[in-house]
């Protein structure tokens, strides 16, 4: 097995050679998305299923097409659809699936530690689509394998992730990828949503907006959750546009390579401005193209 | 007539400790000899306990257990929650009134006390609920409580939130000389959480409990102990904020105790970091800081009481994501050999971590046990303090398993448990 675990259920348990080799198997599984026909043999017969307990546009449809490009059967489950609304667990649901012999199962869910509870119990591989606050693996190595792909390496990169930190499993995957990989690695937001600790591992928490763009190679927006407005975190959308968001005035003040990165959903006009979201430095979009490359990648290096 | 003899009898009520022999007549105890009984006496002995190189202490009390019944009976009954105390050296317990219906009531005070007589092997003194219901918005029937024979009153689980109603039940309960155990958790900035707040929640995505919150209400409950006069017991302290805050209010003189529970002092939060619900528990394992704090808030008797907090759960709560797992943990069965760990470290002396589970329990509760003098009811642990084993929760009495010290190496625990004279567990195991 190139991978030494059979999952993939957080960053940290990757070495620096193994993101490495899943980089390197992304580049060449990304040209294969640029063909007339867009398919390979290589996993033929091998049954993948994307298990997702929350909702999911890009995740789902990238780990679906990744599959499918290599020719796996691939079904996917929503929680909406399944025996969880009659109340089944996720024990249960583990147990069963597994019954039908599937070669890897994807999993999303808003509990942190379910993906590991299911990689416990299934001989089958696991791959964390995003648990809770805690880990978007697949996430990350799409960024990085996006940065490397601009920059030519992470190491000594600096990168900025903005936004809420606290809640966000992006910025954490995100943070020990880069760290590992050599990166400088810079947050902010309002205080209230930086979790205690968090120079702890490994980066620097800056006091202003400005700080955080200036010098920066690449800077990460995360996604403000709207539901969280008016409530203990912050007073209204308006205020965190102003205060937080990445807009053209703001951006004149970085470096003139800048890269600008979003993992989706977007919210226009919050925490990025459109002519921002829709500029020459935003790799929104390449971000999205390359996750169908790196989650080939990955299934490749786990269950081929 | 039983007689044992030799032990190193250990009584911190009675300021003992020294080797000697114990003769229990009737269930009582009639005679505590330093260097060994008359000779006259050792001849009427029917049974003999050779406690050579052993310890022989008061029968260990546990003042903070769930026994789940009435209500949850899937998870605990009096009868096995009795049979684990037994099993770990206790020979009388208090339990809690989160059962379903609550014990807010004399009816269920009357229930619990009157199954413990007849199918529990320890002695079981009930804790009354302050506000009826749990729902902390009217004071319980205390009077009542009392008169059925609650020893205490709390709404262990919860905060009673609001500081008027709470400063009146301390005085409602002083009328009726009943102690107030307190659950001390600001519950608006626990919502929600699962863990400790900290360096590990951020890395785990978890959201955490800032000690804080304990604090805040640790300093509440210690302003109304002042204003009230009401005694005042702090229950499982688990940071160095509420260790600091006691210290404080005891030098001051304040009638303010405290207890904390094994896993505070054994564990801290990096335990969490595989995601292992056994290790999910209210208040949450803390730092590595808060669990010196903890330490020497017992060397120095701050922390007046070793209390388990046992918390049976089923697989139904336990074995789910992290974030939908019930909070709490099994320790009657494991909680004297981790204790236990203290002296071994040299924290604690030995006398005084029996104190703090004898004599110290049965004077906040103010119960006739906790001490070997001639007359009482003959309640005595031996201890064997080289005793080795390793923790395995499928021989545990309890019927929850849900402990996280399975697998541990132990060193000492309870060789005897003997219960109003009555041994009802001996080194081959329980008896009842």
């Amino acid at each position: 097995m190139p991978l030494k675990s059979k999952d993939l259920l957080t960053i940290g348990q990757l070495s620096v050679n193994e993101i490495n080799l899943i980089l390197d198997t992304a580049e060449s599984m990304k040209e294969i998305s640029t063909r007339d026909i867009k398919k390979v043999p290589t996993l033929r017969g091998k049954t993948i299923i994307n298990l997702f307990y929350e909702p999911s546009t890009r995740t789902r449809t990238s780990f679906e097409i990744a599959g499918k490009r290599l020719s796996a059967d691939v079904v996917n489950i929503s929680t909406s659809t399944s025996s969880v609304v009659k109340g089944e667990v996720l024990k249960d649901t583990g147990k069963n699936l597994q019954a039908m012999n599937p070669d890897l199962v994807v999993i999303r869910h808003a509990a942190a530690g379910a993906p590991q509870m299911l990689a416990r119990l299934l001989p089958a591989a696991i791959i964390n689509a995003g648990d809770g606050a805690h880990e978007h693996p697949t996430q990350a190595l799409l960024d990085i394998f996006t940065m490397r792909e601009r920059k030519g390496t992470i190491a000594g990169l600096n990168v900025s992730i903005i936004g809420d930190i606290a809640h966000s499993r992006v910025a954490r995957s995100n943070i020990t990828a880069l760290k590992k990989m050599g990166a400088s690695v810079t947050v902010y937001g309002p205080l209230t949503m930086i979790p205690p600790g968090i120079e702890r591992m490994g980066v620097t928490l800056a006091s202003s907006m400005e700080e955080a763009i200036a010098g920066m190679d690449v800077i990460m927006m995360l996604r403000i959750q709207m539901e969280r407005q008016g409530t203990f975190l912050f007073p209204s959308l308006r205020e965190y546009a102003s205060f937080f968001g990445l807009n053209a005035d703001r951006l004149a003040g970085a470096t003139a390579d800048v890269l600008i990165m979003h993992p989706g959903p977007v919210n226009r006009g919050v925490e990025i401005s459109p002519e921002v979201a829709d500029g020459p430095y935003a790799l929104i979009l390449d971000q999205v193209t390359n996750g169908v490359a790196v989650r080939m990648a990955l299934l490749y290096l786990l269950i081929s | 007539m039983l007689l044992i003899k030799n032990g190193r009898i250990i009584d911190p009520a009675a300021g003992m400790d020294g080797e000697g022999d114990i003769v229990i007549d009737q269930g009582m105890i009639l005679e505590v000899r330093p260097g060994g009984i008359k000779k006259e006496h050792a001849g009427r002995a029917t049974d003999t306990i050779d406690a050579r190189g052993k310890i022989v202490v008061p029968g260990l009390i546990d003042m903070h257990v769930h026994l789940r019944e009435p209500g949850h009976e899937y998870k605990e009954t009096i009868r096995t929650g009795c049979r684990a105390a037994a099993s770990g050296g206790f020979t009388a317990l208090a339990c809690m009134p989160n059962t379903n219906p609550v014990n807010d009531n004399q009816s269920v005070t009357e229930y619990i006390l009157d199954r413990a007589r007849r199918e529990g092997c320890v002695t079981v003194f009930a804790v009354g609920a302050i506000t009826q219901g749990l729902r902390g918005e009217a004071l319980a029937e205390m009077g009542e409580l009392r008169a059925a024979g609650a020893v205490a009153v709390s709404d262990d689980g919860r905060t009673v939130r609001n500081a008027e109603l709470m400063r009146r039940g301390m005085e409602y309960a002083r009328t009726f000389h009943l102690p107030v155990i307190c659950h001390c958790e600001d519950s608006d900035m626990t919502a929600g959480a699962v863990m400790s707040e900290g360096y590990m929640s951020t890395q785990l995505g978890l959201k955490g409990m800032p000690n804080a919150a304990e604090d805040i209400i640790v300093a509440r409950e210690i302003a109304l102990a002042e204003l009230t006069g009401c005694p005042v017991h702090i229950a499982h302290v688990s940071t160095a904020g509420a260790v600091r805050i006691i210290r404080d209010a005891k030098s001051r003189g304040v009638k303010v105790t405290a207890e904390t529970a094994p896993h505070y002092f054994t564990l801290t939060e990096d335990a969490v970091s595989s995601f292992d619900t056994s290790m999910k528990v209210h208040p949450p394992l803390r730092s590595a800081r808060d669990v010196e704090a903890v330490k020497e808030g017992l060397r120095e008797g701050v922390i007046d009481v070793i209390a388990t907090d046992h918390a049976p759960h089923s697989s139904l709560e336990k074995d789910v994501e992290f974030d939908h797992a019930s909070f709490g943990m099994v320790g009657l069965e494991t909680a004297l050999p981790l204790s236990l760990r203290l002296v071994a470290e040299g924290r604690v002396s030995l006398p005084a971590l029996v104190a703090a589970m004898t004599a110290h329990p049965a004077k906040i509760l103010g119960i006739p046990k906790g001490t070997l003098s001639p007359g009482r009811e003959a309640d005595i642990t031996i201890i064997d303090l080289s005793m080795k084993k390793r923790i395995d929760v499928n021989t545990f009495h309890s019927k929850s398993k849900n402990s996280p010290f399975h697998g541990w190496e132990v060193e000492g625990g309870a060789l005897y448990t003997i219960v109003t004279g009555k041994v009802i567990k001996d080194s081959s195991g329980l008896l009842v």
